[in-house]
């Protein structure tokens, strides 16, 4: 099945049918999410950080149907430009990450030898260290904020996503067609741009579409510390902290942007394990 | 011989193995291809028959040492830098290689890879490439070729997909084609057909064709000459014809026996007794010797290559001279 899996993926239109249900179901609510997110300012009935003393932690009702917070401000608006900020930090750590684990792990798994030493060493010393202690770190140094927080979050990727297109491209490189390739007189870069990173690329997608449910979680959890996104602006893992304090009085404050974190991980779930069955039904991503 | 496409001489691969020692998987092969013409090289699993193969390509695993000389064209290869290399190989030099199912790239159509073969080593625009790719393509018998083109390989059966790596390797019209055990992945009478097309496309062409095989069937049914190769040195060498009819070297004469034959009604198939040698230590005379049937005092040192006056010619003490004594 692998043999058939990127012809699919060629044929542009075949691709989405041919992915599994939950891939698509995924898939169609990331769609509808970044919609949202994109088009948070149309979307959003109220101006997220206007605050409204008469509304202090007001019930849910027509006007303000997720009710509003401890400074009076609207929890639907503010759970919409979350989406917004946390979506944005999420699709950039992981696309920073990818976009730089697919030249080092290809490289290390085509050539091998020295190449892949200085390449993966390094890599596996990123590893060994816990994932937050890694963010927490880098944060420690840099001072927060949102644009650190995607950061950390690449870089607590980059070394995961850079093993698995080290393994995937390891494989293929063992295939006939890139030693006949080399045979019709293929330069390595033509090799590798043509043979080897077509055929190993799926591995890495299923990999960084589940670590992107993941990232929403990390960006969570620093905004929740306090080491991401900082306030006025929305996220959603701030949110949650300025809603625990609130939890018993006002818990609509704390379930909305709760209920938002799992819709988006459900969906990348989702997308990851539909695409791990469709891209890599040999099982390179653990 | 004279007109020779593909003229190796003398030449010796040495590759490195865990613990620091070294294969000598070709050691002292002469051998020649004319143009138009079908060498076959036979020989057992593991006795370097391959290793040659990827050392006209140009193609040995790294850390390899390789001396002699492999003339194409009466330029020597050896001289090359990697890049002159690279250019040559897939336009003068071409590899058709064992396993059809994974020598094309399943992310492409069939078409396109015969195409970018080409638009590879010619200056050609995408159009042209493409259709001259499918005149390939119908050259080597794919039925509907404009067609099939946008095909991706997996929907080809095994040996049509063999017929598409022929295209693409014969694209540039090489000078020689390496092919490397070309139908044992395919069953017999898909191997009938690929053989004849081979032999039909080179000697149309001009190109020479190195046909790596274990099959003595296979070079019975295409080959002009054929090599044997034991332990990484060819010991006989001659036209099909006379090799297949008078068999000069103790090993040949074995493998001969031991293919299985319509007349051979019942009874066991004969076997070569022992083992290859050990090629990190190959011993120091003959490398048969070992295994046989004629051995005696002189095969303790390397017997010469003897010319016969038919042509051929056998690495055997026995034929040192023909008047002498056994047999």
């Amino acid at each position: 099945m692998t043999m058939t899996m990127a012809s699919g993926a060629r044929r542009s239109r075949s691709a989405v049918a041919a992915l599994p249900r939950s891939a698509r179901i995924g898939a169609l609510i990331l769609v509808v999410l970044v919609v949202v997110a994109v088009l948070a300012p149309l979307l959003a009935p109220h101006d997220p950080n206007a605050i409204d003393s008469s509304r202090v932690l007001g019930a849910p009702d027509l006007g303000h149907p997720f009710g509003s917070d401890a400074l009076g401000r609207d929890v639907l608006s503010r759970t919409i430009y979350a989406f917004r900020t946390s979506l944005a930090i999420v699709f950039g750590a992981v696309a920073v990450a990818s976009l730089i684990a697919l030249p080092l792990g290809t490289l290390a798994g085509y050539f091998g030898g020295w190449v892949d030493q200085v390449i993966s060493r390094p890599l596996d010393m990123l590893l060994v260290l816990p994932a937050l202690l890694l963010a927490i770190s880098l944060i420690a140094i840099v001072g927060p904020g949102s644009l650190v927080a995607a950061l950390a979050i690449a870089l607590i990727y980059l070394p995961i996503l850079a093993r698995v297109q080290r393994a995937s491209s390891l494989v293929v490189s063992q295939s006939g067609f890139v030693e006949g390739g080399r045979a019709r007189g293929w330069s390595s870069a033509a090799v590798l741009r043509r043979h080897v990173i077509p055929n190993a690329l799926g591995p890495l997608l299923v990999q960084a579409a589940i670590l992107a449910g993941f990232a929403v979680q990390i960006e969570a959890a620093l905004s929740f510390l306090g080491l991401g996104t900082q306030p006025p602006t929305a996220s959603l893992g701030l949110m949650l902290s300025e809603g625990r304090d609130v939890l018993t009085q006002a818990p609509w404050v704390e379930i909305f942007p709760g209920l938002a974190i799992a819709v988006i991980v459900l969906a990348f779930n989702l997308l990851g394990d539909g695409l791990r069955r469709h891209l890599d039904p040999q099982g390179v991503v653990s | 011989m004279t007109g020779a496409v593909l003229q190796i001489e003398d030449l010796r691969v040495r590759i490195p193995v865990p613990g620091g020692r070294w294969v000598g998987a070709v050691d002292g092969v002469t051998l020649a291809v004319g143009s138009g013409e079908i060498v076959g090289l036979v020989g057992e699993s593991g006795c370097g028959k391959s290793t040659l193969g990827g050392a006209v390509m140009g193609l040995l695993p790294g850390g390899s040492e390789v001396s002699g000389r492999v003339l194409l064209d009466e330029e020597d290869l050896r001289g090359l830098t990697d890049e002159q290399y690279r250019r040559i190989r897939g336009d003068d030099i071409a590899l058709v290689s064992q396993d059809p199912a994974s020598s094309l790239d399943p992310t492409f159509s069939v078409g396109a890879q015969v195409a970018e073969a080409i638009r590879n080593h010619r200056d050609v625009s995408r159009r042209a490439a493409r259709e001259r790719a499918v005149e390939l393509l119908g050259i080597v018998g794919i039925p509907d070729p404009r067609a099939r083109y946008a095909d991706p390989p997996h929907r080809f059966s095994g040996g049509m997909k063999q017929r598409v790596v022929i295209a693409a390797a014969l694209a540039n019209d090489p000078a020689v084609l390496i092919a490397d055990e070309p139908t044992t992945a395919l069953d017999v009478t898909i191997q009938a057909q690929i053989l004849h097309l081979l032999r039909d496309l080179t000697v149309r062409s001009g190109t020479g064709v190195l046909l790596i095989t274990h099959d003595l069937g296979v070079v019975a049914q295409v080959c002009d000459r054929v090599a044997v190769m034991y332990a990484g040195q060819v010991v006989e060498q001659g036209t099909v014809r006379d090799l297949f009819a008078r068999p000069l070297h103790p090993y040949t004469r074995a493998l001969l026996d031991s293919q299985p034959a319509a007349h051979h009604r019942s009874g066991d198939l004969p076997v070569i007794p022992g083992r290859v040698p050990d090629l990190t230590e190959p011993p120091a005379g003959c490398r048969f010797a070992s295994r046989c049937a004629h051995v005696h005092d002189r095969c303790a040192t390397a017997p010469p290559v003897i010319g016969m006056p038919n042509g051929g010619q056998v690495a055997c003490w026995l034929h040192q001279a023909v008047t002498e004594e056994v047999r």
